[in-house]
């Protein structure tokens, strides 16, 4: 499987944020998105996961018949978790949603948590949880539903520091499996032999 | 483990269950509304026995609208609406979805509860009846049309009240044909099966095109 970007251009409320952006991802590879405040990383990560339109170029998958939408997991600023329902409810809710129909079956969800060192917190309501471990939550939806690509916007925010090497133990088998990760940060999330696409500043 | 959409609708469902409001709000909304009428009107049973399926269904319609703009809103918020949109379910059936998930909490309670409140509006028994059978056929095209009020306005913080501007235009054929076939329940020159007869393809039909507007409105939006 290859992600392939063909001079990709984002607008954002008439203006140009992302201008001109290539890029190939094969399997097992990484892409670290950097780059200053507003220069449109989240943007650009928000563009693939299909969520903005392109204003130009181009994104294909190639060597799978699915779309492009249903083959990557986005983890992004807000955690998309029902602060109402427990972790245990939340993380089967989007088990069921994501899943794949022909991909393997994932983690159960307190599997997926103890990668993060979280499984104490299954039967809680996410509403009580802090920031850091809503945010460690949001990224065990990562293993609930097997996905070969991840998009993560700030993965490390709010996260201590055991919680930044559960993550990167958690990048570093996905990519030995196979999985593809872009990450838009400012700080080391712990990638190895990651490329690193600098996105400039607004002109 | 569950298809994505029954998933979907029991989320729903727990959701509303816990935190509440929906339903019971606007149960007590009509109570109040049914309960503070004749005291207004008077003790005139002939006119109160007249308006009361129009009350009714007034009650149950601005009830309805109480709550629907929220019904994206907060998967706006806390990020749920970019993860719905990864699926590989349509939006659209999402939206209907939900919609579905919205009527049997917020809906049907009201379905259930205005016969018994008809009590208090001086309603016969076969008027009861014909106030609940056109709530329950009418009330899913409510909120179908309101879920794209509630789309056209996911991003706006306070956009409840522009929400029902939208919405309540659009919402007239539904009360007018509500109320005459409930009206015709108890007598009367129209055959009762005719207004329901169109009520149903009000609902049939906000229900096949409202998905695609509110799911449109909402790829647009959610940005």
């Amino acid at each position: 499987m290859r992600l392939l970007a063909e001079k990709v251009c984002v607008d954002r409320g008439g203006r140009r944020i992302v201008e001109g952006v290539d890029f190939v991802l094969s399997d097992g590879q990484a892409l670290i998105l950097s780059g200053p405040n507003g220069a449109g990383k989240s943007t650009l990560l928000r563009a693939i996961a299909g969520l903005l339109p392109l204003a130009a170029g181009a994104l294909t998958l190639d060597g799978e018949s699915e779309e492009l939408a249903a083959a990557l997991h986005y983890v992004g600023h807000a955690e998309g978790m029902k602060p109402a329902l427990t972790v245990r409810e939340n993380l089967d809710f989007w088990a069921s949603f994501l899943a794949r129909a022909d991909a393997a079956a994932g983690l159960a969800p307190a599997q997926a948590l103890d990668a993060f060192g979280l499984a104490h917190v299954l039967d809680i309501p996410a509403g009580y949880l802090s920031a850091g471990q809503k945010r460690r939550i949001a990224l065990a939806r990562l293993l609930v539903a097997p996905r070969p690509i991840w998009l993560l916007d700030e993965p490390t925010t709010a996260l201590d520091v055991r919680a930044q090497e559960a993550l990167a133990a958690v990048m570093a088998r996905h990519r030995a499996g196979g999985g593809m990760v872009l990450a838009a940060t400012h700080s080391p999330v712990g990638l190895d032999n990651a490329a690193e696409l600098k996105l400039g500043g607004v002109a | 483990m569950r298809g994505p959409l029954a998933a979907l609708f029991f989320r729903e469902f727990a959701i509303a269950r816990r935190i509440g409001g929906g339903g019971s709000m606007g149960v007590v909304f009509m109570l109040m509304l049914v309960t503070i009428l004749p005291f207004a009107i008077g003790p005139d049973l002939n006119l109160l026995r007249r308006i009361g399926p129009a009350i009714l269904w007034i009650a149950a319609l601005l009830a309805m609208l109480l709550g629907l703009d929220r019904l994206f809103q907060a998967d706006f918020e806390d990020g749920s609406l970019d993860q719905l949109q990864l699926g590989a379910t349509p939006l659209e059936l999402v939206v209907f979805v939900k919609c579905l998930a919205h009527w049997a909490t917020t809906a049907l309670p009201l379905v259930v509860a205005a016969p018994l409140f008809g009590v208090l509006m001086a309603q016969e028994a076969a008027s009861m009846l014909g106030i609940g059978a056109s709530l329950l056929v009418g009330t899913p095209a409510l909120t179908f049309i309101g879920a794209v009020g509630a789309a056209a306005t996911v991003s706006l913080r306070r956009g409840g009240l522009l929400m029902a501007l939208l919405v309540l235009p659009l919402c007239v054929p539904a009360l007018i044909f509500g109320v005459s076939a409930a009206t015709a329940a108890s007598g009367g020159t129209i055959p009762f099966a005719t207004p329901l007869a169109i009520l149903a393809a009000l609902t049939l039909a906000s229900g096949a095109l409202c998905p695609f507007a509110a799911g449109a409105l909402l790829r647009r939006l959610g940005e």
